[in-house]
């Protein structure tokens, strides 16, 4: 695996099913009397969050410490970014401080990729505006393959799982990374959005894309439903949410066409009654909050991983 | 590039050091390599094993067989059925990985966990068993003490290995030790089992370089 995680299709094949089965062994932990091991002890993980964020931020900080990591939050907001200081000038003053590696969400796409330039650190990539988001792709397979390949998981990748990403794609950083690293694990992707929020180049993802949800619904064992992003939304892209809902959101009705076993999830946060109906969410098919558990354990896998061996590279 | 890649089949035993996975091996006969223990030997050093710790603990009340992976766990399963075989009930079995509480993980690329079984009722007040296949600087059994501390609080901790190599580094020592093997430092002890290997037997060789 590569020194920093910035993009899903860093991830090779073996990288991902490594870190999904070091994420298995370690889901246990949770269930321990002592929700913590001694491994990154001495080692200092940086948040730096220039975009808001709950669930990653938290998911993040709350993988660290289980780790024995020390965490330090850096948020944008009343800090000297607020002063015009630099990505650059605060990634150097973050290093001087000893930090062994940053998690970092920014608006720019593209972000992290600059910050490993500049830092001696690990870079992981919490979200970078409308690039990719590879933690969550991470925990997101992590999520399927429990649910859908079982307790003899190990060592398994999701080949034949057909899933069926339905939303805001244009948009959506967990939906590119998705489709990279579902690819890589051998899952049939299909893609359904809009014409209006379809990307302009999907044929050169590694995934079909469709305009017709009903169709799709029928042959998924997984629907994967993202938020409609009506913050980085500067233009008309559907006439009424009235609409959006009946062409793409996720009611009882369209639920009933899915096959027995398939499962339907959401990365959060959701807009109730946009893209998912909340009987839906809260239905025993929806892995919503086996989700947020996961993501904790799939980042501390990353973060063993990434900062748990030899501290310089021995290749 | 390539950091955290751990190598393929290392295994994290106490052996480490010298005990190498080498997917070329073809069998005891191996050069270099002298057979210490014939499979004849394994048995009955593990059904003598199997005696003492029911004599230690009166019939084997309250305990539970922790193998530390990958060998360790074979001869935890192994102890267990000969303990059921000599007193009707098989004790509980189980796995503890150690990887996490290492204090050499630094030195080395990050490595792939292994499994942690505990037996459904737990450690808390058990006699707990930890079983290796050698036992050697002594700093994986520290690691597994430590391991063993953050899933409970047994009432007591024994120790058994199949192969006492000397060179302990830390005040540890075995309660229960299949065969003591005065060993130079130099040189390497591999332990082979049919659930692994194919066959069942103990090496004596050279480290390699």
């Amino acid at each position: 695996m590569n020194r920093h995680l910035i993009s899903a299709a860093d991830l090779s094949r073996d990288d991902a099913v490594l870190i999904l089965d070091t994420a298995a062994e370690l889901a246990s932990v949770a269930d321990r009397p002592i929700k913590k091991l001694p491994t990154l002890r001495g080692r200092t993980v940086v948040n730096l969050f220039y975009e808001d964020s709950t669930r990653t931020r938290t998911s993040f900080e709350a993988a660290a410490k289980r780790l024995s990591a020390d965490v330090i939050n850096f948020s944008a907001k009343g800090s000297s970014v607020a002063k015009g200081e630099s990505l650059k000038d605060t990634a150097l003053t973050l290093e001087a401080m000893g930090s062994d590696a940053i998690v970092v969400r920014h608006p720019a796409s593209g972000a992290p990729r600059r910050l490993a330039d500049w830092t001696s650190g690990r870079v992981i990539n919490a979200g970078d505006g409308t690039h990719e988001h590879p933690t969550q792709a991470l925990l997101d397979a992590f999520t399927i393959r429990q649910r859908l390949v079982g307790p003899d998981q190990r060592g398994k990748g999701l080949d034949g799982v057909r899933v069926t990403i339905v939303g805001d794609v244009l948009h959506s950083r967990v939906a590119r990374s998705n489709v990279l690293l579902l690819d890589t694990l051998g899952a049939e992707v299909t893609v359904v959005a809009p014409p209006t929020l379809m990307p302009w180049a999907i044929e050169s993802w590694p995934c079909k894309a469709s305009y017709d949800f009903d169709a799709e619904l029928r042959k998924s064992d997984v629907v994967m439903m993202l938020r409609v992003q009506q913050e980085r939304m500067s233009a008309a892209f559907f006439p009424t949410v009235r609409e959006y809902r009946r062409r793409y959101g996720l009611d009882t009705g369209r639920m009933a066409l899915l096959p027995e076993h398939a499962i339907v999830m959401h990365p959060g946060p959701m807009n109730r009654g946009v893209e998912i109906a909340a009987e839906v969410a809260d239905s025993p098919r929806s892995t919503i909050v086996a989700q947020v558990a996961n993501g904790v354990t799939v980042r501390m896998a990353v973060l063993y991983l990434m900062l748990g061996g030899a501290a310089e590279e021995t290749l | 590039m390539c950091a955290m890649r751990p190598e393929p089949g290392h295994e994290p035993g106490d052996s480490a050091p010298g005990n190498l996975d080498r997917p070329d091996y073809s069998g005891p006969q191996e050069q270099g390599w002298k057979a210490v223990l014939t499979p004849e030997e394994i048995r009955r050093a593990l059904s003598r094993i199997a005696h003492e710790i029911l004599e230690r603990t009166h019939g084997g009340e309250g305990i539970v067989l922790l193998g530390i992976p990958t060998r360790g766990v074979y001869l935890a399963r192994r102890l267990a059925a000969r303990i059921g075989e000599f007193e009707g009930a098989p004790a509980p079995v189980g796995s503890l990985d150690v990887t996490m509480h290492r204090d050499d993980l630094r030195l080395r690329p990050a490595r792939a966990l292994q499994r942690t079984e505990v037996p459904p009722d737990g450690v808390d007040g058990k006699t707990v068993v930890l079983v290796d296949d050698v036992l050697f600087s002594g700093r994986t059994v520290r690691a597994a003490l430590d391991a063993l501390n953050d899933l409970g609080r047994p009432r007591s901790v024994q120790l058994a290995v199949l192969v006492d190599r000397g060179h302990r580094e830390l005040p540890i020592r075995a309660d229960y030790v299949g065969k003591n093997l005065p060993t130079a430092h130099r040189e390497a002890v591999r332990v082979l089992l049919a659930e692994s290997d194919g066959e069942d037997s103990v090496l004596l060789g050279e480290r390699d370089q």
